[in-house]
């Protein structure tokens, strides 16, 4: 995934929630501008 | 997508530039992540929401994709995201988001 990218993260309740992804990329070194997690129940 | 987050991914657009986002999800099947693709790139399929006709052009990844999971620390990866990865069948998702990709 390309570096120096702003990320928006949309995470899914029944899958991967946007706080674990944005906790996981920010480690990873990427600037997560937004987190939300969807949910389609 | 719900139109909120349309409306909030069209506001940083606006601020920072499509050209320097990139969109990560976090679906757990593969049904409805074309979707998420598509809006993001070409624009709300359903002619309703604020990116209705808003092509941005951004790309598309899945948190468990190789190209993404692969950059996540160690130990975080395995905290975090293994046992998603051994539930949700990335393979469909990730040809999606690949075609996607490769159409920008």
């Amino acid at each position: 995934m390309q570096r120096g990218k702003k990320i928006i993260v949309i995470g899914e309740r029944d899958g991967v929630p946007g706080p674990v992804i944005a906790e996981c990329l920010e480690a990873a070194g990427y600037e997560v501008v937004f987190q939300v997690t969807e949910c389609f129940v | 997508m719900n139109f909120e987050n349309q409306g909030v991914i069209k506001r940083l657009a606006d601020q920072y530039g499509p050209e320097n986002l990139t969109v990560v999800l976090g679906n757990g099947e593969a049904n409805g992540v074309e979707v998420f693709a598509e809006t993001v790139t070409e624009g709300d399929p359903s002619y309703a929401g604020p990116l209705a006709g808003v092509a941005l052009k951004i790309p598309v990844y899945h948190v468990l994709e190789e190209e993404v999971i692969s950059e996540v620390p160690d130990q975080l990866r395995a905290e975090k995201l293994q046992l998603s990865s051994l539930v949700i069948d990335i393979e469909p998702m990730h040809q999606v988001l690949e075609t996607s990709r490769l159409k920008l």
